[in-house]
């Protein structure tokens, strides 16, 4: 694990991302992939990483696309103040439930995340600045930095891009860090951690705001992609559909979420017309035969073909 | 990841040549006119718009096309949007930067219409609402490029609770499915009823989605009010429905459905629904002329129209006309004259769009039959009441549309 991976996994994922919209993929496709894959590498952080199983991560990426959509509609922020706002909402609030979710662990923890998310869910339904189940529409899409139309797609795609790669950068550094190997200790044995003399809950803790916040980029991101916040975001689907992601690409690996997240979301995107709600059996099917059939997941799997830790 | 839409080829697309070039020749971009049906094709709303929407929508071109002696070319494209605004929203940036769609109908579910409607704005396409009920949509959310054709919740409960008070329902209490929508619901229909006389003896709020609604029905049936308004809609009404028939509740108490289809009924059956009001703006069994265009859909879908597919495919034979007579497909052109036409078929009498979009034309208070009463499939309603276009829609007064306050 302590091995960083090969250098040219980076080349083919910024070459890929900088190419993409030129090859002709459609971009709006494009930014909503680097979203999620935003999203599903910071659940990694927690989960892969840590070993923090949390089912809640739904409330992060609704609660910062809501306050960006708010700051950026009502108070006519600009999109850059905007983003920023949801992030710092997202860690507060990560602040707020991983004070009361480390304080348990296992199955327990998931619960509890699960529960705090469920009774956001139901507090963006019935807020008034959410708009209810009808969601918060017509998000202008603005200037960045006072210079940058972003009503332009291509602009917007390379901002997008920046984010998620900034956001990545991150989550690599953090991972490989000191403060990162402790994290994986605590994953592997929590009592020999805390026996060294580690402050686990502080760590655990720390490791749940910085996951807190990256979602809540990923989510801020998405509403001035898509101009809107719904209900969608909250819901625990949502959550439950960064697992998959994650476990589908590969837990524990650096690059795997990403993959997974492009997977999750062309399949979502390929099949909506053709099957419909079916959508939800067949990753139903998927997530089994990845649980039965190749349980590190697509890059887990291929790391291990290649002998180095991806 | 290229996406394969469903993409319906139309007979006339072929025949257009043929017919040789028509006078006035409309300046389209892309050289044709594109339709793209958004709609629910596989979850709850499906029955209501889904499928009979793309078939209305098709039976449309096709007349239109007949009609008018291929006057362009007209392409039709469907997608379901699962009922998720950020879905719904995605397909439109797609189907409109793309794909080259110029106008896209029905979106079913409010969250649906209020999401793309803006993106339609932005690009300059026409959006026409048949599906979606919120009152939003010509109200603060309102766009002059959009049309919202068959109903709202302001006609069908504003409609129900006045005409069931004056009835003689004068005292109601309320089922509300506990979020926004439902409120909204609930408050509009008490303010119309009180405001009529009547008297509103309290509200139970239950979550939504909901299964078992025991223990709200019986306070509902404690409480003695001659009618029980529920103020929600799609599995919750149908379940809330069955369950007050299993307790005894109906036919003591009478319901009133402020959000209900013809396809509710249809799955409810009228030994569990007789006795009911509701209100909709079409009724296949009005008159001849509504018979013979339900019958057509009929032989083609295996269902009565419900009025978000009668709307459908009134709305898009609007649209095209409109398209023929401003000579070009341009939004803003198209929608003024869509404005200023009034719309005279089986679905709407002397029915015209208003400034914030909304199109008035008169709605029906009906109760649902009792088995007895029945002649056959579909013969479902008794049509009790026609609420004239005036009364149905929000008085321009009260909107909160900036379009209406020049």
């Amino acid at each position: 694990m302590s091995a960083r991976p090969i250098p040219w996994g980076f080349v083919i994922l910024i070459g890929f991302g900088l190419v993409a919209p030129v090859l002709g993929i459609y971009p709006t496709f494009l930014m909503k992939c680097w979203c999620f894959a935003l999203f599903a590498c910071a659940f990694n952080l927690l989960l892969g990483y840590t070993g923090l199983l949390s089912f809640g991560h739904a409330a992060f990426l609704s609660a910062a696309a809501y306050t960006t959509g708010h700051a950026i509609k009502v108070w006519g922020l600009a999109p850059e103040l905007g983003l920023l706002a949801g992030t710092v909402c997202a860690g507060v609030l990560g602040f707020v439930f991983g004070s009361l979710a480390i304080r348990r662990s296992g199955i327990y923890f998931a619960m509890i995340t699960l529960a705090l998310a469920q009774m956001l869910y139901f507090v963006w339904g019935q807020m008034s600045f959410t708009g209810g189940e009808d969601g918060l529409q017509g998000v202008p899409r603005g200037v960045l930095f006072g210079m940058l139309d972003l009503s332009d797609n291509t602009n917007l795609y390379y901002l997008v891009f920046a984010i998620f790669l900034a956001g990545f950068l991150l989550i690599y550094r953090v991972i490989h860090s000191p403060f990162g190997q402790v994290l994986q200790a605590i994953r592997e044995n929590e009592p020999r951690a805390i026996s060294l003399g580690y402050d686990v809950d502080r760590y655990k803790l720390l490791v749940f705001v910085l996951s807190a916040a990256l979602s809540g980029l990923a989510g801020a991101t998405k509403t001035v992609v898509f101009q809107l916040a719904s209900l969608t975001d909250a819901h625990w689907h949502m959550s439950g559909e960064v697992v998959l992601m994650t476990l589908l690409g590969g837990l524990g690996t650096v690059f795997g979420p990403v993959v997974g997240a492009f997977v999750i979301i062309g399949l979502q995107n390929g099949l909506a017309d053709k099957v419909g709600s079916w959508v939800q059996v067949i990753m139903g099917i998927i997530f089994v035969v990845c649980v039965l059939a190749f349980r590190r997941g697509i890059i887990g799997e291929l790391g291990r073909f290649l002998r180095r830790p991806l | 990841m290229k996406k394969k839409l469903m993409i319906t080829a139309i007979a006339g697309v072929l025949l257009g040549l043929a017919a040789g070039v028509p006078a006035q020749q409309a300046k389209l971009s892309g050289g044709l006119v594109k339709i793209g049906i958004l709609t629910d094709l596989s979850g709850t709303y499906s029955d209501l718009s889904g499928q009979g929407s793309v078939i209305a929508a098709r039976m449309a071109i096709e007349d239109f096309l007949k009609q008018e002696k291929n006057p362009f070319k007209v392409e039709l494209v469907s997608a379901d949007h699962q009922n998720k605004g950020d879905v719904a929203s995605n397909k439109a940036r797609e189907w409109f930067e793309r794909d080259g769609v110029d106008m896209i109908g029905d979106l079913v579910t409010s969250s649906t219409a209020l999401a793309v409607m803006p993106v339609a704005k932005e690009m300059n396409r026409v959006t026409i609402v048949n599906g979606a009920a919120s009152t939003n949509i010509t109200g603060k959310a309102c766009t002059d490029l959009n049309v919202h054709y068959a109903y709202d919740t302001y006609a069908l409960a504003i409609g129900t609770g006045r005409a069931v008070v004056k009835q003689g329902g004068d005292s109601w209490f309320f089922l509300t499915a506990d979020y926004a929508f439902g409120h909204s619901l609930e408050k509009d229909t008490s303010d119309v009823v009180t405001a009529m006389g009547g008297k509103v003896l309290g509200s139970v709020r239950h979550p939504f989605p909901g299964t078992d609604f025991s223990s709200f029905l019986l306070k509902a049936q404690a409480s003695g009010a001659k009618v029980i308004g529920l103020a929600n809609a799609g599995t919750d009404t149908t379940n809330s429905i069955k369950q007050a028939a299993e307790f005894g509740i109906t036919p003591k108490q009478s319901l009133a459905g402020l959000l209900m289809f013809i396809t509710d009924v249809h799955s409810l059956s009228l030994k569990t629904a007789g006795g009911m009001y509701l209100t909709e703006g079409f009724y296949w069994d009005l008159n001849n002329e509504t018979r013979a265009w339900s019958k057509r859909f009929f032989d083609q879908h295996k269902r009565m129209p419900t009025m978000v597919q009668a709307g459908v495919y009134s709305s898009t034979m609007h649209y095209l006309k409109a398209v023929k007579d401003a000579g070009t497909d341009e939004a803003k052109a198209v929608v003024k004259k869509m404005k200023d036409t009034p719309v005279n078929d089986f679905f709407a009498k002397n029915g015209s769009i208003r400034e914030d979009g909304r199109l008035l034309h008169d709605f029906y208070l009906l109760q649902v039959k009792r088995p007895a009463e029945s002649k056959g499939p579909w013969d479902y309603y008794h049509v009790r009441q026609v609420i004239p276009a005036a009364d149905a829609a929000i008085p321009a007064a009260k909107s909160e549309c900036p379009l209406l306050k020049k």
